[in-house]
């Protein structure tokens, strides 16, 4: 079996990649998966060490999680769409109405 | 579930619930739409009158997730309020503005349920669904005027960067879970006692959750949200996301830390000292540039985010943390009474298409407004912190405790940024009195109770504001 270790160092590569996602990329729905990619990459970790520690409460709060980015996805996909129907794009370096 | 399990989310069971059926009220009664707000607001007073009941307590329940104790009897009563203030401020607002849809009462309901909820949580987990709970009916109040464009970008930005935020939080929780075993805040607690905690993973595990309230709360370098949210989201919602958002954020970061984290204390405290000492001096400094009202306020907000971020800072000295906590209770208490008088003269200015918003359209309020330009008076002294304000007396508690902690040059800091502010703040009077102009503006009842409590508030409070400040001292958190 794989140390813990092997797992963590995966979820945070993964957690990496996802924050610099929403850092780098312009397509909001791209943006969108980088942030989901940071929820798994925490879901990853919740159940690497709940493996270590032999505790079923890390695999339970990757419930929670994949909850809470269901819940995420409804709103964010609804926003995204809406802005679309507006401007037929949803490139975030053109949402440039508000400024000061 | 017992029935203390019961009674210590009551609260926010009562809102849920409530809200749930408002929903349907609401479907069924779309002639009458002051229905679903009058409506609202009564399940608020009933929360509210179960809060103040409630304060004087502390139990724990569902084997320790969440914890009734003063600090969340005290602000459960602010978050109350700020929702009877929010439904106040919005409910002519959003007619004039054709916003007038009940699913906006019910969000607002949802979200204080989250703001509730955080400030009971005692365990990371139920932190994190507190966080979105409260943070995604936000995100469809910013978008609400949709289709204008001004608010579903706003909608969009707040949604990113929030989303992005709660990645930090989980992944900070999911850290500090590997590093002691547990996410309830007493047994992390233990686990760091005993020593079976790993320290270095528990302090990566910290910094990402105050990097994610960061966003949430708007300190610097997590602030550029902020002024475009604030600007595009309906005003109603701003002056309700500006109290009850950092309200929640802060009620995270000061139980987490203080209650849980204060051996942490050496690792985190020179990060702190400086995102403090930066919101400061970055929300005060570029609130100057701001032409347009909304955006000078958002600015102004992040500054006062820094203020209160500065209680923090003290929180693992555990001689000075209990006055930390109840200094920053009481600077949040004072902030929300002034930010909504604020907001209120903002929205009785405000005409449709996003216009009455700049600086020069206070012109002349003085001469043709007098009661509506002393009440900004008033609320813009307090920003300031000049005697005899609410602002004034809570900058006075907090530098004191900040002095007391020996952070001698953030109280410095934060006088000198305070002096910058007056710069600002005073420009809008100097505006409204000095300069002619010829104003317009919608006084209707609930906004003139709003303004005329609030800056009446403002002042009065402040006076009575030693025995309001031991109010907010027998808030102390529950230590475990």
């Amino acid at each position: 079996m794989l140390p813990v270790s092997y797992y963590v160092g995966l979820s945070a590569i993964l957690f990496t990649i996802g924050a610099l996602g929403v850092l780098i990329r312009r397509n909001a729905i791209i943006i969108f998966m980088s942030i989901e990619l940071m929820l798994n990459a925490a879901n990853l970790a919740f159940v690497a060490f709940a493996r270590a520690h032999e505790s079923l409460s890390g695999q339970i709060f990757v419930f929670f999680v994949i909850t809470v980015a269901a819940a995420e996805v409804a709103v964010g996909l609804a926003l995204i769409v809406a802005i679309f129907r507006n401007k037929q794009s949803i490139d975030v370096d053109q949402m440039s109405n508000l400024k000061g | 579930m017992t029935s203390t399990d019961f009674l210590s989310i009551l609260p926010i069971i009562i809102l849920v619930a409530w809200g749930c059926v408002l929903l349907l009220v609401d479907v069924f009664s779309k002639k009458n739409t002051w229905l679903t707000p009058l409506l609202a607001a009564a399940g608020l007073m009933v929360t509210l009158v179960f809060s103040i009941v409630q304060s004087g307590t502390t139990y724990t329940g569902f084997n320790g997730m969440v914890v009734v104790d003063g600090f969340s009897g005290f602000l459960n009563v602010l978050f109350a309020v700020s929702g009877l203030a929010g439904i106040a401020l919005s409910f002519d607002y959003n007619k004039r503005m054709g916003l007038d849809r009940g699913e906006y009462y019910i969000l607002l309901l949802f979200s204080i349920s989250g703001m509730m909820l955080m400030s009971v949580a005692a365990d990371l987990i139920v932190v994190f669904l507190a966080l979105e709970l409260l943070s995604i009916p936000l995100y469809v109040l910013a978008g609400f005027a949709r289709p204008k464009l001004d608010s579903e970008e706003a909608a969009m930005k707040y949604f990113l960067l929030g989303a992005f935020a709660g990645g930090f939080v989980v992944y900070g929780v999911a850290l500090a879970f590997g590093a002691t075993g547990s996410t309830a805040l007493g047994e992390i607690v233990a686990a760091v006692n005993t020593g079976t905690a790993d320290l270095t993973l528990l302090t990566i595990g910290a910094g990402l959750i105050i990097v994610g309230f960061g966003f949430k709360v708007a300190v610097v370098p997590f602030q550029m949200w902020t002024p475009d949210v604030y600007q595009g989201a309906p005003t109603g919602v701003t002056a309700f996301m500006a109290v009850g958002a950092k309200a929640a954020g802060f009620a995270a970061l000061l139980r987490v830390f203080v209650a849980a984290l204060p051996t942490l204390y050496e690792q985190i405290v020179p990060i702190m000292w400086v995102m403090a000492a930066l919101t400061m001096i970055v929300g005060n400094i570029v609130a100057i540039a701001q032409s347009n009202i909304k955006r000078m306020l958002a600015y102004s907000s992040i500054a006062h985010a820094g203020y209160i971020f500065m209680a923090l800072v003290a929180f693992g000295q555990a001689d000075v943390a209990p006055d930390a906590v109840s200094a920053a209770l009481f600077y949040l208490l004072a902030y929300a009474v002034t930010n909504f008088g604020a907001w209120a003269v903002v929205i009785a200015l405000e005409k449709s298409e996003g216009k009455g918003l700049q600086l020069d359209d206070y012109a002349g309020l003085g001469r043709k407004y007098p009661a509506l330009a002393a009440a900004m008076l008033v609320f813009m002294l307090s920003f300031t912190g000049v005697p005899p304000t609410l602002g004034f007396m809570g900058k006075f508690f907090l530098f004191r405790t900040v002095l007391q902690a020996g952070f001698v040059w953030l109280a410095i800091i934060g006088v000198l940024t305070s002096l910058i502010s007056a710069y600002y703040y005073l420009r809008v009077l100097v505006i409204m009195y000095m300069r002619d102009g010829d104003p317009e503006v919608n006084t209707p009842f609930l906004l003139n109770l709003t303004t005329g409590l609030t800056a009446v508030g403002t002042v009065v409070l402040s006076i009575v504001s030693v025995p309001l400040f031991k109010w907010a001292s027998q808030a102390v958190l529950k230590i475990f």
